[in-house]
């Protein structure tokens, strides 16, 4: 493994060498890649029990105040004022060419209180752009000095009940502030039903402790999050959406809601609408390679004559789904469902089918 | 008498009347992880040492095995194209990767014994 000297270590890392990680770096941090069970079964655990992930590298926030709901809808293109308590939304920072700088969920916890949850590769950016916009706004952000963790798959609300946690009230993307200094959130990154819980470091111990009692509860590295996610269809940060891409051509307009467009007080909203009027020249599609050969991000794709047809942005083997699965961008004419394109590995020419996304359907209890 | 060799890429060899079957390490199956797809060469290829010969793809990334002597592929381990996941349950028995007959011995003298591996992995 690599040199982590300048990596960030996790506060829980203890625990993660105890279970045998392998650990490799992400983001600036040394974070638990498999553990002794391998990403297969962990992911496969995950979907049919409960995996827990530790996502102390991503950043929280809190941003507060009388204006943190017109800061908020100004830093991204969301109706904060609009949010009811408790709610979740799967939001962006865009930039003024409607490059999606970070993909974010944002939950109003109180009258004029929202928790930012953001990407750990962005998080010092992130914190940078938020401050810039809040400062015209009577609001403060605060980052957050937590542990984070996620229990993926159906048994995690019974898990977390006989943790001590009962987060039986919230249904799928809504959150709350259940202890002092903690959030829970019913999310996730995996298509499942499940939470993800940011505490105070010095509770982190007892409180994974319990969790790790449950004999449904197993950890789950980051290279199963990243098959789990893929096979739900979920977009990564710096692979699947960039600040090269726009809310539109990623297939993302459905978290931008019309009202929020129209309003057009969001960054880049001028941008954004100016790409949707003229139609995006790419779009984000799934893609399901024939055989069992896996097509990877960074491979280009070609159409049946042989034209430039788009590329793979993330791709591998989805366990679940027993055969590779990818996504990536195609040209707008190429991204009906069923279209053949081919990608060139090693020589070989390997078949692939523009696929609905996800590959494995969502699972989150809605209530 | 079968011997066995092994090479610094992690690979074993079980020599026996010319002709090696070659596949990669226990030690290497841990470090790759669960294997979702194995490429495999054209039987009758001629392969020098040090060719990349056959990929090995995890569910996270791919892999080249490389060639550890000079010779010619005569077998392939056609199992593995429905069952790569034999790599990782067993890989110095059912998850062998190839077949090659050797076309210069000496080299093999220039390989490890186990004893010398085993020191190398720690």
């Amino acid at each position: 493994m690599a040199d982590t000297g300048d990596l960030k270590h996790l506060p829980l890392e203890d625990l993660h060498r105890a279970a045998g990680a392998r650990f490799g770096a992400f983001a600036g941090w040394s974070m638990p890649i498999t553990y002794p069970a391998g990403v297969m079964k962990e992911h496969l655990h995950t979907r049919e029990h409960a995996g827990l992930f530790d996502i102390s590298h991503m950043k929280l926030f809190v941003v507060e105040g009388p204006g943190a709901a017109d800061a908020l809808s100004r830093a991204c293109p969301l109706d904060a004022a609009g949010l009811e308590p408790s709610q979740s939304k799967y939001t962006f920072f865009l930039d003024e060419a409607a490059g999606i700088l970070d993909d974010l969920i944002v939950t109003r916890t109180g009258p004029k209180r929202f928790v930012v949850v953001a990407n750990a590769g962005n998080a010092e950016a992130d914190e940078r752009h938020l401050k810039a916009v809040a400062a015209g706004f009577d609001c403060t952000v605060e980052p957050l000095d937590r542990v984070f963790l996620a229990l993926q798959g159906p048994d995690t609300e019974d898990v977390l009940r006989k943790a001590g946690l009962d987060l039986s009230a919230l249904t799928f993307m809504h959150g709350a502030e259940p202890r002092e200094n903690w959030f829970a959130s019913r999310s996730g990154y995996t298509g499942e039903d499940g939470f993800e819980v940011a505490l105070p470091p010095a509770e982190a111990h007892a409180f994974a402790g319990k969790l790790l009692a449950d004999e449904r509860v197993m950890w789950v590295g980051l290279a199963a999050r990243d098959s789990l996610r893929l096979e739900a269809g979920l977009c990564l940060h710096g692979q699947d959406i960039t600040d090269k891409t726009d809310p539109a051509s990623a297939g993302l307009m459905w978290a931008v809601p019309k009202p929020v467009r129209e309003a057009a007080r969001f960054v880049g909203a001028g941008a954004l609408a100016a790409i949707v009027a003229r139609g995006a020249a790419e779009k984000r599609v799934g893609l399901k390679p024939e055989g069992r050969q896996p097509v990877r991000a960074g491979i280009d794709l070609v159409d049946g004559a042989g034209q430039p047809a788009g590329r793979v942005t993330s791709g591998g083997f989805g366990p679940s789904a027993g055969a590779p699965v990818a996504m990536g961008y195609v040209r707008a004419d190429l991204a009906a469902q069923g279209t053949e394109l081919f990608a060139e590995i090693r020589g070989n020419r390997i078949p692939l089918r523009v696929h609905a996304l996800p590959f494995t359907p969502h699972r989150y209890r809605k209530g | 008498m079968a011997r066995t060799y092994f090479t610094e890429d992690h690979e074993w060899l079980r020599v026996e009347g010319g002709e090696a079957t070659v596949g990669i390490t226990d030690y290497a199956q841990e470090q790759l992880g669960d294997l979702v797809f194995v490429e495999l060469p054209e039987i009758g290829r001629a392969v020098a040492k040090g060719d990349a010969i056959v990929v090995v793809e995890s569910v996270k990334a791919a892999s080249d095995v490389y060639a550890p002597v000079d010779g010619e592929v005569t077998a392939v381990n056609d199992a593995l194209s429905s069952d790569p996941a034999l790599v990782n349950s067993s890989a110095t028995g059912e998850g062998w990767l190839w077949k090659m007959k050797l076309s210069d011995e000496s080299q093999l003298s220039g390989l490890m014994d186990e004893a010398a591996y085993k020191a190398l992995i720690g």
